[in-house]
């Protein structure tokens, strides 16, 4: 559904470029160094069109094959690398992007999943910027009357409402991080890290005006990315939802998008002794009857992370269903429970001898 | 937009020193509307070297707090008079979580969070001085776990603070290096004080009583951080311990025995002395080994090297909660004495001939003290089983006391 609101887009860029003037065509590099924020997010000139979700030139759409679960937002992701640098690929890590890259990602609703293109309600756009320093985050709220992004420091808390793919309608506060809870999930090494850009989990088809082609593909040819393989040969995940897919590999593929970045040696929940990395092969550290540690009363009462072939006597699914800010997982980043995910981690854990 | 007007004028701004007056500031917040978003913008915009004081009253969160920036301290007007009320908190799972270094929190009061009150991850230098925790209703399961939560850090300074209510452990330490918990209270929480996976930890001169178990030194498998070590328990007054064991079960915690004083389980280099212990219901101080299977060869389940001297123990033993009167007391019979310890040893040499003598373990305490070696593994050993060995000058002893932690912050 995400891919058909993308084509949706590249259609409507196409016939909208011969009539629309862009107001900012130039990227604010300049500003987008600046240690202070821009109050406004079209002071870097990364839109044309923000209300369209536009790109400038040399911001670069892209998509993941299993995206992390933000309260169902759909997601406008683009990668932007200064001209004349490139973003060095790494196997099993984040990108190596160059000084001067910024992250996008635009948080929206459709009023009806079922005509996502249409009446497309925008939340925000965070970025991600690589500075001298190291990278640097700041969240814009949309503001309807300047049809622009307001930076907000503190985040910030709005009710969203929308009709889902069966046509029922949906609601919830939606929240905005600040920009320590930006920091929360995005640390690697204590520093500032996207998440996102990872050759498995950029290693798809992507509907690009100019056709459709592998992401990383397309980011080597057209010069933000080198050093990667060919697609065959790089990693991929698979896509959480692909029944075809084998079981295991889909759970772990949710489990890497959605928590690794802080169950993760190098990340902020590294106290936990759970790690959910894609390729975490030690089965006591990705929960295989692993006792809690400081979980408290997220523990539910039960004694694994992961009960072998007991989804409801398993700690990890407690907390994923869980409302509680004292309980849930992940902490931050969702006010909703997912369903499709935790239908794909029971089934998981009921296969699991 | 009245909020926000609010919420500004709930921020002054006071340069402090030239030349540059819009470095290191002192930042006033005073509770009322658009606090929430008011202190949390000073906590990201404060430069390194900043104060930000909260006046006295009572502020009211409905999400967490986090602190990023470098050197900040955050002080309120005293632990009664500053009180920061999380009872409304919808989302964020502490009240306060500080990940940058040289932080110092004092004079104030965090009250009701759903999750733990203040956490301090990966951070080098940590005080919390004169700060409470609490949880208001009392103890109760739905209690977040730890009130003062320093984990993954090193110098941490915990001084003149109260918690009270935490459903795991008041004031915990873990997977953390070069600790003092001094001049503190815990009370009505389930742990009282607990130390955990962590290296060079002074703790001396707090009152635990009327938690589950007063003073906990743990040291868990499977973690970044093991082998604990090096902590040296002294001066406590631990009293009393009689509340019921409120944790939610599968917590390690949850299997501490109501009216335990001082337990060490697993840890190496552990100096109890100079305490003064009485009225814990199960015993005033226990030694035992991690209790549940493990899977990680390079996690070592016993207690060495302990050196337990010269405290004062009043009455113990005289009605003793879960593992201790269901294994425990058959063997001692009742009241179970004032130090215990199962007596889990390496090897069949050591059931026989006790550990070597850099892991053994040391008991010098004053006349009339009693003590009972469980003696398991010999027990596990012997077709005919083993007895209890209560004989304390068989454990008569030393081992050199370590020098005192030294913290940057006391410099």
């Amino acid at each position: 559904m995400f891919r058909r609101v993308l084509s949706g887009f590249a259609v409507s860029l196409a016939s909208l470029c011969a009539i629309t003037v862009p107001l900012w065509a130039e990227i604010n590099d300049t500003a987008l160094m600046n240690a202070r924020p821009a109050k406004l997010l079209s002071e870097y000139g990364l839109f044309t069109d923000y209300a369209n979700q536009m790109p400038a030139e040399g911001v670069v759409p892209y998509a993941l094959v299993t995206p992390l679960f933000t309260d169902y937002a759909h997601k406008y992701r683009f990668i932007y690398v200064p001209k004349g640098q490139k973003a060095s690929y790494d196997a099993t890590e984040v990108m190596d992007f160059p000084v001067g890259s910024v992250l996008v990602k635009t948080f929206a609703y459709p009023a009806d999943f079922r005509a996502p293109e249409r009446d497309v309600h925008i939340i925000e756009t965070r970025l991600l910027i690589r500075q001298e320093k190291g990278w640097n985050a700041w969240a814009y709220v949309y503001d309807d009357a300047l049809k622009d992004a307001v930076l907000k420091v503190a985040g910030k808390t709005l009710p969203v409402n929308w009709v889902d793919e069966t046509g029922t309608a949906r609601s919830t506060n939606y929240v905005v991080p600040n920009k320590n809870q930006c920091k929360g999930c995005h640390t690697f090494d204590k520093a500032f890290s996207p998440i996102g850009p990872k050759a498995r989990n950029l290693n798809m088809e992507y509907p690009y005006a100019s056709g459709a082609e592998n992401q990383l593909a397309h980011l080597s040819r057209v010069g933000v990315l080198e050093g990667a393989p060919s697609p065959e040969d790089a990693p991929r995940v698979p896509d959480y939802l692909d029944a075809s897919a084998p079981l295991d590999a889909r759970a772990r593929a949710y489990l890497d998008v959605n928590c690794a970045h802080c169950h993760r040696l190098e990340g902020p929940a590294s106290t936990s002794g759970l790690f959910l990395t894609w390729d975490e092969a030690n089965k006591t550290q990705w929960g295989y009857k692993k006792r809690p540690v400081a979980a408290g009363r997220g523990s539910g009462g039960l004694e694994y992370d992961i009960m072998p072939g007991e989804p409801e006597n398993s700690i990890l699914l407690y907390r994923m269903q869980s409302l509680d800010p004292g309980v849930m997982m992940p902490e931050v980043g969702r006010t909703m429970v997912h369903d499709e995910g935790i239908a794909l981690l029971k089934e998981w854990i009921a296969s699991i001898e | 937009m009245k909020s926000t007007m609010k919420a500004f004028a709930a921020v002054i701004l006071v340069a402090v020193s030239a030349p540059l007056a819009w470095a290191q500031a002192v930042i006033e917040i005073e509770p009322g509307e658009g606090v929430q978003e008011a202190l949390q913008e000073a906590l990201i915009m404060a430069e390194p070297g900043s104060v930000i004081e909260l006046k006295a009253g009572r502020y009211e969160f409905t999400g967490a707090l986090s602190l990023d920036v470098a050197n900040i301290t955050v002080r309120g007007a005293g632990m009664d008079a500053t009180v920061l009320s999380f009872a409304g908190q919808t989302t964020g799972s502490e009240g306060l979580l500080i990940t940058a270094g040289g932080a110092h929190i004092e004079a104030l009061a965090v009250e009701d969070t759903p999750g733990d009150g203040i956490k301090a991850k990966g951070v080098d230098t940590v005080t919390f001085k004169d700060v409470r925790v609490e949880w208001t209703r009392g103890p109760n399961a739905e209690n977040g776990a730890y009130g003062l939560y320093p984990v993954e850090s090193k110098n941490v300074l915990i001084d003149g603070c109260v918690v009270k209510g935490a459903s795991d452990a008041g004031i915990y330490v873990g997977q953390s290096q070069q600790i003092i918990v001094r001049n503190s209270r815990a009370e009505l929480n389930v742990a009282g004080i607990e130390i955990e996976n962590s290296y060079f930890a002074d703790v001396y001169n707090n009152v635990a009583t009327h938690n589950t178990g007063g003073i906990l030194v743990f040291d868990l498998p499977n973690l970044p951080q093991m082998g604990g070590h090096s902590v040296k328990v002294y001066d406590n007054k631990v009293v009393a311990n009689d509340t019921p064991n409120f944790a939610p079960p599968g917590n390690i915690v949850a299997t501490v025995p109501m009216g335990t004083g001082i337990m060490v389980m697993a840890n190496r280099e552990v100096e109890i002395y100079e305490n003064e212990l009485s009225d814990n219901a199960s015993t005033n101080i226990l030694l035992v080994a991690y209790p549940r299977e493990y899977n990680d060869p390079t996690y070592n389940p016993l207690p060495r090297a302990i050196y337990v001297h010269d405290n004062k123990h009043g009455n113990a033993g005289f009605a003793p909660d879960q593992a201790v009167k269901e294994l425990i007391e058959p063997l001692t019979g009742s009241p179970v004495p004032h130090i215990v310890w199962d007596g889990a040893v390496d090897g069949v040499w050591a059931a026989f001939f006790g550990p070597s003598e850099e892991n053994a373990i040391y008991i010098k305490e004053p006349e009339g003290t009693t003590f009972a070696n469980l003696q398991f593994v010999k027990d596990m050993i012997l077709p005919w089983g083993a007895s209890v060995d209560t004989d304390i000058e068989d454990y008569a002893g030393e081992l050199p006391s370590r020098a005192a932690v030294k913290l940057p912050q006391e410099q």
